[in-house]
């Protein structure tokens, strides 16, 4: 794969950032009320001295001017102070960040893990018993929404049979081994509900995706090949059946954030979900903008890191 | 023939490549098309009977207050979360509400959502993919980067946002319900035609070609005309397919706000917002929690299920 | 009498549809000797890629099967044998090209490492041995630049370059018998001419037979020495290629025949180009009698009644017409 074309999608990335960016200006500025009209309403301040803060922030200048002020403000880090928790907002969601990267990196490997053979085995199979409990499997888990999936999963393993936390302690006090089997034992429900409704979609994908492959003529040239069937399926099937699944997956992002926040807030798990709907429910405003806008910038992270396995996966792309 | 694969089990087999197109003589149409995508839509066991199901819980939501008369915010302490009873067939919850009439009555409300949500995605998705396919050049270009713009917007952070900032201003216009119910249709319809206008413009471009549109051309058909006479019954099938699948999507999205209690405030009892009542009391009283998912699940899984069936009768050849 | 190679006896190879049984391969006989260039022709649909797949077992099933018959490989019947025992022959004993060189090599690798593969799984050899081999094969089907090349995906071959691939990978492990599916049919007419002349040059060195299936008479004239005439999933009509021009019996070969463009003559008499009237009949359903007969000119009652026998009307040229 080519430098240039890493760049090149790289560069198609910054319009995409800037037009999301924009979205998210236009809905802070169309909203009604601004931060100011309660120093305005308050007796007690000069109303010189409203004025001159509404002119330090700007809030009288033009529109295009105040977007750009903001998002100088935004790509400098200088993303605000939490009223709420009283600190910095890029400092806090650096606190909060990696948490939500890794429940979401599991939940993919583990939605791969599961997907990947049983779309495969179902699309090499199509119409047999097993082809249609898979299909008719994903159709219920990919029906099933989150919040209902995590709700169920706690009344099953935390009331009823015990086994697992219901919610997530961030500050667990075990230390070496007990603190890492403590952390894996609360994971497993968020890191489930999040895998098992992204893999139900990825086996739809999968299964798909090879029913398209397998039939085409190079399969067959494989076969005649006398290399076995194993080896035509995972070499010649899979592999190129890969190619538009990433392609989906990478279009299904944005569900699995709105996945992960609802996860993230029925188990308490300290990521930047949850710390969006605190932020909601304290009127945190500067928290509220800052994590829309990482969510943004992560969705388009994840189109781009697509798009370089896209890349890789597909050599006529990179040629071009 | 070639990729002409089913999207589901129930579909109708593919022949063999080579083979079908030369050999078997296509029988002539006995059906017109409607016809033919109706005997299609029949093979399709599951859709046939969500299709049933669907019908009866629409039916219900919609006249069963009429025969369930029991108000849905009686409070009754002695006997609040009871479980099933003869009355109170779903039990009760934490005020002594009867739970069934909370759900006929808030399912009316999703259910509404729902599709007034689809209708709202539709309608943008035909007006923009129209326009896009209509006009080439760089409105065709803008639009279709505008649609893969919100494409990668995360779509739950940008939900909260809108109805974190604009939830007052709209309820002090049109009341709380009218306010909040307008607000999130038109929220969650303007965060999904991206699908419909992009089948509208790749229609359109495949059928601008064809010979009855330069007939059309050739008789002074205006542009306007071309597209309502003749290429929006020819994209209508994939467009009810993925507006089906929008309706799903939407009871899903007003579910999850209401869920996360910043949707419907509590008197109007969604049946995301019964589960975010419920979810406290899952130890003592599972019922609750348990019908209130299960109302969206069912509602969520037979939509999807129809739509699989509706893929199969108008677009046999697609397969996601 | 030669060796005989390849022996298919009374093959039928059916396809369950939605619309019913389709009797793609109905009774098919036909052998190939050792060394020898057997063509076997019609029109499209009538059954001949199928029985080409079905003598390496590449038909998907369901919804084919095979309903009856034997294919023999050197005396050994194929159709029992299982898919490693299958395996062994494919490519190593009988390769197989396909008509559309644009889509049957995978996109993904380059053209070294598939024409690798078949080496390494069928000589054992090592990567890099079976690289050089590789390098070799493209050489030797007179790909300029071969060391290089070698890297080069698919989609950087032009058609005519792409089949020079199949034809290489084809006979990396020295088959002795290719099937070729109308291996020129989907390329330029120019390089039509010189991929023909590839394979007799293929088949000439490593001394193999040939299966060419074509629905182009002329390449049959130039190539071949045996010719199969197949219509609606049977053959009509078997013979050396100088007998079946001399002397058509079938009236389907003779309409095949008649319908060959030749400049020489439509110069002179103003001749027209004849098309064989109407159409081939449903698979599905097929009539008792000579499938031929709806549209034969000749046709009799006794026709459309039975199936006419086969009779030998010449050495080795063998025809199901009751005239």
């Amino acid at each position: 794969m080519s430098r240039q074309y890493i760049i090149r999608r790289l560069l198609v990335a910054i319009p995409s950032l800037l037009g999301i960016s924009v979205v998210l200006f236009c809905v802070l500025a169309l909203a009604p009320g601004d931060p100011f009209s309660e120093i305005a309403a308050n007796p007690a301040i000069p109303p010189e001295v409203a004025a001159s803060l509404r002119a330090k922030f700007g809030l009288d200048d033009p529109v295009w001017l105040r977007y750009l002020h903001w998002l100088s403000a935004m790509a400098h880090g200088d993303w605000g102070f939490s009223f709420a928790s009283r600190i910095n907002v890029d400092t806090l969601i650096l606190q909060r960040l990696p948490t939500t990267l890794i429940v979401i990196g599991a939940a993919q490997i583990l939605a791969i893990v599961v997907a990947l053979p049983v779309g495969v085995l179902a699309g090499t199979r199509p119409y047999s018993i097993f082809d249609q409990v898979a299909n008719t499997l994903a159709f219920i888990g990919f029906s099933l929404p989150t919040f209902f999936t995590g709700l169920l999963l706690i009344m099953l393993f935390s009331i009823k049979l015990d086994w697992l936390p219901m919610v997530y302690n961030a500050e667990l006090s075990s230390t070496g081994w007990p603190w890492l089997w403590e952390q894996i034992r609360q994971s497993i429900m968020p890191v489930m509900v999040l895998g098992l409704f992204q893999g139900a979609s990825l086996v739809r994908y999968v299964r798909s995706a090879v029913l398209d492959v397998v039939r085409l003529d190079y399969v067959t040239t494989a076969r005649s090949k006398g290399i076995g069937e194993r080896r035509v399926i995972t070499r010649h099937v899979v592999r190129t059946a890969l190619i538009p699944v990433v392609t989906l997956v990478a279009l299904q992002m944005p569900i699995v954030f709105s996945g992960a926040i609802v996860t993230e807030q029925i188990f308490r798990v300290p990521g930047i979900g949850s710390l969006l709907i605190a932020a909601m429910l304290a009127n945190d405003t500067p928290v509220i903008m800052a994590v829309t806008f990482v969510f943004a910038c992560l969705v388009v992270m994840f189109n781009l890191i697509a798009d370089v396995l896209y890349g890789w996966l597909d050599p006529r792309i990179s040629y071009r | 023939m070639a990729g002409s694969t089913p999207a589901s089990l129930t579909a109708e087999r593919p022949a063999p490549a080579g083979v079908a197109a030369a050999v078997v003589p296509r029988k002539k149409a006995r059906f017109s098309p409607g016809q033919e995508a109706w005997r299609r839509f029949r093979r399709h066991k599951l859709a046939m009977a969500s299709s049933v199901i669907l019908g009866l819980v629409v039916l219900a939501v919609l006249l069963g207050p009429l025969f369930w008369q029991v108000p849905i915010n009686e409070i009754d302490f002695a006997s609040k979360l009871d479980g099933p009873s003869w009355a109170h067939p779903l039990g009760t919850d934490d005020l002594g509400q009867d739970i069934l009439a909370r759900l006929l009555y808030g399912g009316r409300i999703s259910l509404a959502v729902g599709f007034c949500a689809m209708m709202v995605a539709a309608v943008v998705g035909v007006l923009v993919g129209a326009i896009a396919g209509m006009s080439r050049g760089g409105v065709d270009a803008t639009l279709m980067w505008l649609a893969d713009l919100f494409l990668s917007l995360p779509q739950l952070p940008l939900l909260l946002l809108i109805s974190y900032l604009f939830r007052d201003a709209l309820t002090k216009i049109l009341g709380t319900q009218g306010g909040i119910f307008i607000m999130i249709v038109v929220v969650i319809g303007g965060l999904r035609w991206m699908q419909v206008a992009r089948l509208v413009r790749a229609q359109i471009l495949s059928i601008r070609e064809k010979e009855f549109i330069e007939a059309a051309r050739a008789l002074g058909a205006s542009s306007f005309r071309q597209v309502v006479r003749h290429i929006l019954p020819n994209a209508l099938g994939p467009v009810i397919v993925a507006g089906t699948i929008d309706v799903a999507a939407a009871i899903i999205a007003e579910s999850t706000l209401s869920f996360l209690g910043l949707g419907f405030p509590p008197d109007i009892p969604t049946w995301g917002r019964v589960l975010f009542d419920a979810k406290d009391t899952m130890d003592i009283a599972p019922h609750w929690a348990l019908f209130s998912g299960g109302a969206i699940f069912i509602a969520v899984l037979t939509i999807n299920f129809i739509g699989d069936g509706l893929r199969d009768a108008f677009d046999p050849r697609r397969v996601l | 009498m030669a060796e005989t190679l390849l022996d298919i006896r009374g093959l039928k190879t059916w396809f369950a549809t939605d619309d019913g049984l389709v009797r793609a391969v109905d009774g098919v006989d036909l052998h190939i000797d050792r060394g020898e260039t057997l063509g076997v022709v019609g029109e499209s649909g009538c059954g001949k890629t199928v029985t080409a797949r079905s003598v390496l077992k590449l038909i998907d099933m369901p919804p084919g099967r095979f309903e009856d018959g034997q294919i023999l490989w050197q005396g050994r019947d194929l159709i029992p044998l299982g898919q490693d025992e299958m395996d062994k022959i494919r490519a190593r004993e009988i390769a197989i090209i396909f008509q559309e060189p644009m889509t049957s090599l995978n996109p993904v690798y380059t053209v070294g490492h598939q024409i690798a593969e078949v080496l390494q799984q069928h000589e054992k050899l090592g990567a890099r041995q079976a690289m050089q081999a590789a390098v070799e094969m493209l050489r030797l089907v007179n790909i300029p630049n071969p060391q290089k090349r070698v890297h080069d995906y698919p989609h950087q071959f032009s058609g005519g370059m792409r089949q020079r691939v199949m034809i290489a990978m084809a006979m990396s492990c020295k088959p002795r018998l290719l099937i070729a599916d109308e291996p020129t049919t989907a390329l330029d007419v120019t390089i039509q001419a010189q991929i023909l002349e590839l394979m007799q040059e293929m088949k000439d060195k490593l001394g193999m037979s040939m299966m060419l299936i074509t629905h182009a008479m002329g390449v049959v004239a130039e190539t071949c020495q045996r010719v199969v005439v197949m219509y609606a999933g049977k053959v009509v009509e078997e013979a050396p290629v100088e007998a079946l021009f001399g002397n058509p019996r079938h009236p389907y070969t003779q309409g095949l025949i008649r319908s060959i463009p030749r400049v020489d003559r439509a110069a002179e008499h103003k001749e027209r180009l004849e098309a064989i009237p109407g159409s081939v009949p449903s698979l599905l359903d097929p009539p008792p009698g000579c499938r031929f007969a709806s549209r034969c000119k000749y046709a009799m009652d006794i026709c459309v009644r039975g199936m006419p026998p086969f009779k030998e009307v010449g050495p080795g040229h063998r025809v199901a017409c009751v005239l």
